[in-house]
């Protein structure tokens, strides 16, 4: 049923928020082998259920989300149990103030439940960095969610919650979402506040969700949306789906990502979406965006080097990790931080500190900042030309477990066909694409020029209704 | 994911940065990361893969190209100088540190 028809029942006195909360806790503990959630906020959700329903039961109305339980990823902060960043380091740590966006959902009635896994501090690409153990894809168990916001993903796929939230810094609610056969929207940069998000890289990180229709992507994506003081970088006021998506788009299909690097399944399934599209009266022409094949690199320089300086507030003093038997602040900086991240934590904030570091600053960082610009103005002459963007959202379908984790450079590689997206702002859902030979999902992308969100989503809808 | 995509996303994929224990010993100061040995070794490695991998953005030209930080173009966002007091009292955020003394967070000596 979609969130719309939940929240129609609610206040019909069909259900009940308590039912639906009630419902989503027993089916969140009956999936525990999926290991998709770290912790859930039963008595604050319970509480905040009867609440709910009190209120309906008065006449009140209560908002658009009306007793609908979510799951946030476990790096926005959330009252009812730690924000762990799926950390050592922030294990213990429960939030003084709760995430700008998570505060919209709560005043539109929705009722999180529970904060799924992650690669910690959202630094990977397949849950199985996270310092609390892997999460199992949603579909066969022996792949990877996928990441970095595995566990929303999986608990999506499982109808444990209608919907669940996401950040996206480089493709990290896209591709899990293509992993485990879910809608995914990453929406342009400053749509939705960053604030009482765990920051990871502040020039790409936004905040989406995932859910299991198009349209309950743009009901979700239109409370998360707007300007906020408390995050300087958010964009004026814009979001508003579409009643109607527009005949006779012009739709570019990207072929730097449709090359034989890429698997012939994932290839397929995107020739068959495009087909698609056009039996739906717009047109998919083969376009070209040669700076695709540069992304990761510059990505692997830009990001890691705002990573390195968004990670320098744990130090173990103000809150975090503090390491015990130290006997001068150097060292209770330096032991507090080897022990509170995880690997894949201490590579990035290195090689932050590395193309940051002077000598390399302009060979790296400055480089791939013009790199980047580079980027941005071949989408620019694309956009004026073409209406929309397809391309894969991942080369290849799940991985297994433990695959690509012995070589940090084959794990960024899934990232490939996402990070574009990521330097230059843009919008981008990824929708499900139909299966591979083996059962496993497969997600294509639509992107759009910024702030073109609601017109990426209407086209992932009305391909969703021709699958019916 | 059975092959690592030679080709296209793959740009000179031979480990040849060099990267001495020294260099890892550096970074790790400049990032106030107290590494065992165990961990220079392994990180040697992984950064010079790393950083053979990003050094293909030395192919791009990017000459009269200006560099971009940020996507939107905002420029500054002013908001009003007015004082908005926060829901957050001291003790909350004391209570978010292990060690205190005298309403302050306690830290060992800065100077050894």
């Amino acid at each position: 049923m979609s969130i719309h028809g939940l929240v129609t029942q609610i206040n019909a006195g069909q259900t009940t928020a308590r039912a639906l909360v009630e419902d989503a806790l027993k089916k969140a503990k009956d999936a525990e082998e999926y290991h998709a959630l770290l912790s859930l906020t039963e008595e604050r959700a319970l509480a905040r259920a009867d609440e709910i329903d009190a209120r309906i039961k008065a006449g009140e109305s209560v908002g658009i989300l009306a007793g609908v339980p979510f799951v946030v990823k476990d790096n926005f902060l959330a009252f009812g149990a730690p924000t762990t960043a799926a950390s050592k380091m922030l294990e213990n740590f429960n939030a003084p103030v709760q995430a700008t966006v998570v505060e919209k959902l709560e005043q539109a009635g929705a009722i999180c439940i529970g904060k799924s896994n992650l690669d910690a501090f959202a630094h990977g690409g397949s849950t199985e960095n996270s310092a609390f153990g892997v999460t199992h894809n949603a579909i066969d168990k022996t792949k990877v969610a996928g990441g970095s916001s595995g566990g929303s993903a999986v608990v999506t796929a499982l109808d444990i919650v209608p919907f669940a939230l996401g950040s996206d810094t480089g493709g990290s609610i896209r591709q899990p979402a293509s992993f485990n056969g879910v809608f995914g929207m990453k929406p342009t940069y400053g749509m939705s506040s960053r604030y009482g998000v765990v920051a990871m890289a502040s020039s790409t990180d936004v905040m989406g969700c995932f859910a299991k229709s198009a349209d309950d992507i743009a009901l979700i994506e239109s409370v998360m949306a707007g300007q906020d003081t408390k995050d300087m970088t958010t964009l004026p006021d814009y979001f508003a789906p579409l009643a109607e998506i527009p005949a006779g788009l012009k739709i570019g299909l990207v072929k730097e990502a449709m090359t034989d690097d890429v698997d012939p399944e994932v290839r397929k399934a995107t020739e068959q979406y495009a087909e698609k599209l056009r039996a739906a009266g717009h047109t998919v022409d083969e376009v070209s965006l040669p700076s695709v094949k540069h992304s990761l690199a510059i990505y692997y320089i830009v990001v890691p080097a705002e990573v390195s300086s968004n990670l320098a507030r744990y130090d173990g003093v103000r809150f975090g990790h503090r390491a015990e038997g130290v006997q001068t602040l150097g060292e209770l900086y330096g032991r507090s931080r080897d022990e509170g991240f995880v690997t894949e934590n201490k590579r990035r904030i290195m090689i932050g500190s590395y193309v940051l570091s002077s000598g390399f600053f302009d060979a790296y960082y400055q480089q791939a900042q013009k790199a980047r610009t580079v980027l941005i103005n071949e989408f620019n002459d694309l956009f004026s030309q073409y209406d929309l963007l397809l391309m894969p959202t991942a080369p290849t379908p799940a991985f297994g477990i433990g695959e690509n984790t012995e070589d940090p450079v084959k794990m960024y590689l899934s990232d490939v066909m996402t990070v574009p997206m990521s330097l230059a702002g843009l919008p981008a859902i990824s929708a499900p694409a139909g299966v591979s030979e083996a059962g496993l999902p497969i997600g294509v992308q639509l992107v759009g020029p910024m702030k073109a969100d609601a017109l990426v989503i209407a086209a992932a809808g009305q391909m969703e209704q021709q699958n019916d | 994911m059975t092959a690592i995509f030679p080709g296209v996303f793959l740009v000179q994929y031979i480990p040849m940065s060099t990267i001495t224990t020294n260099d890892v010993r550096h970074l790790a100061q400049l990032s106030n990361l107290q590494l065992s040995d165990d961990e220079i070794t392994s990180l040697q490695t992984d950064l010079a893969n790393i950083l053979d991998y990003i050094d293909q953005l030395n192919e791009i030209d990017t000459s009269g190209v200006e560099p971009t930080y940020q996507v939107t173009g905002l420029e500054n966002v002013w908001r009003d100088d007015t004082v908005d007091m926060s829901t957050v009292t001291r003790e909350n955020l004391l209570a978010l540190t292990s060690e205190q003394a005298d309403n302050s967070i306690k830290v060992p000596q800065v100077l050894a």
